[in-house]
């Protein structure tokens, strides 16, 4: 037996998920419309490079990777690009994004994969622009670019942790997967490994999931070939306490190790990647397939809840439908009832981070509670899973001291809801801190701006400057030259130029004379 | 006695020269509050000479719009003064960038001389743009142009540059939650 860690905090929320596990996951219908966005990641918009009315084909790439920390967006279903534009996505702001339109042709004709004989015979870039192009994100719910992840530069990765946790109530697509598909995702596990150079793969898994874990634990053991010799994979079975399924939270329970403030797991020689992500890994190598579907689970308010394989792009309002929302529904949240985001409309499509929508009624949500004052009674510290102080917090971002705000590390907060749940004067604190990190981190940016604008007004005016030197100089010099010019005495003339001279002089003197008789000669004539 | 004042004397001397600074720190630090956007609304042709002037007392502090409310309150810390509110016709505008309408400019250059950050490109008689990410919204550009052909655009709100609201909720009263709590 493994010896578990603690991490501080925490709370037991009711987990609701036995209600979407009782059937096997189902394969969603092709929609008659596939709403793609080129923002399904973090980090920088693909850039589209499909026009409109072009013919497309499933698995084609329709948007390209921009940026570093930027991933590839592709055709789920072959058909027509039917529009390029801003429409309506999942993002808490309720702004619209660009999105392309696909119409599907039903026949779903792929393009030509070409997956990966033997990943050992890749170097690590080439693995990482691998999964780069075939889109692959993470899909815990941040959907941060993996090929990223996998770019450590000098550290040493001794461990790399699998996340099965799945802490959030109600979602259980995670799990789902892992009792269908554990093959593959030990496959991609032990590609990550592979790629990572690291010792040991640790499956962290919350012990509310008995079936998950005996499927891993087989699909380990039948492997055989799979797993590099010498190289351990190990299924950990974790107490459930919401959020144990954080990174940083499963790294301290499953090594003892704290990630520092302000710094990366891999900085203390650990990687952390979603057991989805690694299921998609497996897929893009083996299959060259890119990521066009994930397992979304459907629950909440629903007749049949349930966990369907779905196509990106998918709108949600079908999905729903598929799972008999009841009439009562009056809101629908994207994510886990803690950390989800409520959509701004139903038809909105299924990105990479969509791990679950939950259908809300008033009956299983009640509307909030009036919000009371503080009390200071520090239920929130204690239960705050970063070991943070909320309450400081939230009085520093309330009253906008942003600054105090962020020496108490307010950008350690997850934002897990914990210090919410608990509080008996039900502040919505997460939306304070949430609010304060946007603030602070929009300072930031005007500050980086201007400093730029600062740089450039110098050169600007050095510039200006400059020429004016260089035009005072240039004048100078013209006027020195002139001076010169004067100064010095004409050189003395040839014979011949001596005697040209003469010449003009006599004909000037000529002309002068002819010009004089006939002014004398009109002159006589006026007066006559 | 006399020993003692050369000794201090030399520290002193050597002191000056070690610990020496150029230009005024003072200035320097008003000048990092500023928004940098160079636009001469403070009556003063720039941000640095702004500094300099707040610095010297000869310049009041509520004389940046681009800075806002939120400008004076940072010059107001940092100076150690009471903030005060702008005064009449200088007043805070939605940020915004410059664009030239590129059908009617006639490539007279005379906006690319007017900006204060080399913000816009172009050449004698060549159509001018204005690089946006550049731009500070200064609006000196708009004046020089012989035929208008630029306009301020207000920055729209975005998926990159939204940000999280101030948590807004009804206020309730303690009776109404006191209420509303005993029937649960």
């Amino acid at each position: 037996m493994r010896k578990l860690y603690q991490f501080h905090g925490g709370i037991h929320p009711p987990s609701n998920k036995s209600q979407s596990t009782r059937t096997a996951i189902a394969q969603a219908p092709l929609p008659a419309k596939l709403t793609i966005p080129f923002h399904q990641h973090a980090g920088e918009t693909a850039k589209p490079v499909v026009k409109i009315g072009d013919h497309v084909l499933k698995g084609q790439m329709i948007g390209l990777p921009d940026g570093f920390v930027s991933s590839a967006v592709h055709a789920s279903a072959s058909g027509t690009i039917a529009a390029i534009d801003m429409q309506l996505i999942a993002h808490p702001s309720g702004l619209p994004n660009l999105c392309a339109t696909l119409i599907p042709d039903g026949k779903d004709e792929w393009i030509e994969l070409n997956p990966v004989a033997d990943y050992r015979s890749y170097s690590p870039i080439e693995f990482q622009q691998a999964l780069r192009m075939a889109g692959v994100v993470g899909l815990g719910g941040a959907a941060f670019p993996s090929d990223v992840k996998l770019a450590i530069h000098k550290q040493k990765i001794k461990t790399l942790i699998l996340n099965g946790a799945e802490c959030e109530p109600y979602i259980t697509c995670d799990d789902m997967l892992m009792r269908e598909r554990a093959e593959g995702i030990v496959r991609g596990a032990e590609m990550l490994r592979f790629m990572l150079d690291a010792n040991e793969v640790l499956y962290g898994i919350e012990d509310n999931k008995p079936e998950a874990i005996s499927a891993l634990q087989q699909a380990i053991t039948a492997s055989g070939g799979v797993i590099q010799p010498n190289k351990r994979h190990e299924v950990v079975s974790i107490p459930t306490i919401y959020p144990g399924g954080s990174a940083k939270q499963l790294i301290r329970v499953l090594t003892g190790l704290e990630v520092p403030s302000g710094k990366l797991p891999t900085d203390i020689s650990v990687q952390c990647f979603n057991v989805a992500t690694a299921y998609t890994v497996h897929r893009a190598i083996d299959f060259g397939e890119p990521l066009l579907s994930r397992i979304v689970t459907i629950t909440g308010n629903v007749g049949h809840a349930k966990n369907y394989d779905v196509l990106i792009g998918t709108p949600i309002n079908e999905l729903v439908a598929l799972s008999d929302a009841l009439p009562d529904t009056d809101r629908y949240i994207m994510g886990g009832p803690m950390m989800g985001i409520p959509l701004p409309a139903v038809q909105v499509p299924v990105v990479k981070a969509t791990n679950c929508v939950i259908a809300a009624s008033k009956k299983l949500f009640p509307p909030p509670q009036p919000v009371l004052p503080c009390i200071r009674c520090t239920r929130c510290a204690e239960v705050c899973p970063a070991d943070l102080q909320p309450q400081d917090l939230y009085w520093f971002a309330q009253s906008r001291e942003f600054g105090r705000a962020q020496a108490f590390s307010l950008f350690d907060c997850i934002e897990c809801g914990a210090c919410s749940y608990v509080c008996p004067s039900h502040i919505p604190l997460v939306q304070y801190y949430r609010f304060a990190k946007s603030e602070i981190r929009a300072r930031e940016h005007d500050k980086q701006l201007s400093d730029q604008a600062r740089e450039r007004h110098e050169y600007h005016e050095l510039r200006i400057e400059r020429e004016k030197q260089e035009k005072a100089d240039k004048l100078k010099a013209k006027e020195k030259a002139a001076q010169a010019a004067k100064l010095s005495s004409p050189p003395p003339l040839t014979p011949e130029q001596q005697a040209e001279q003469q010449k003009l002089e006599a004909s000037r003197a000529h002309i002068l004379e002819v010009v004089q008789s006939t002014i004398e000669q009109t002159d006589e004539g006026a007066v006559k | 006695m006399a020993a003692i004042a050369i000794v201090l004397g030399a520290v002193l001397g050597y002191a000056a020269i070690k610990f020496h600074t150029e230009g005024n720190p003072m200035v320097d630090k008003i000048d990092a509050v500023l928004p940098q956007t160079q636009c001469g609304q403070c009556g003063f042709p720039g941000c640095k000479p702004y500094a300099t002037a707040i610095s010297t007392g000869e310049a009041p502090i509520n004389k940046c719009p681009p800075g806002g409310e939120e400008g004076i309150q940072k010059l107001a810390d940092l100076l150690g003064v009471d903030p005060i509110p702008f005064g009449g016709d200088t007043q805070p505008k939605p940020k915004s960038v410059a664009l030239i309408d590129e059908s009617t400019c006639i490539g007279c250059t005379l906006c690319i001389q007017a900006c204060p950050v080399d913000a816009i490109v172009g050449a004698a008689k060549q159509m001018h743009t204005i690089i946006a990410a550049e731009c500070t919204g200064c609006e000196l550009c708009i004046a020089p142009c012989p035929v208008d052909c630029i306009s301020m655009q207000a920055i729209e709100e975005n998926i990159t540059n939204w940000k999280w609201k101030y948590p807004a909720y009804a206020l309730t009263s303690v009776e109404a939650a006191a209420t509303a709590g005993a029937s649960r």
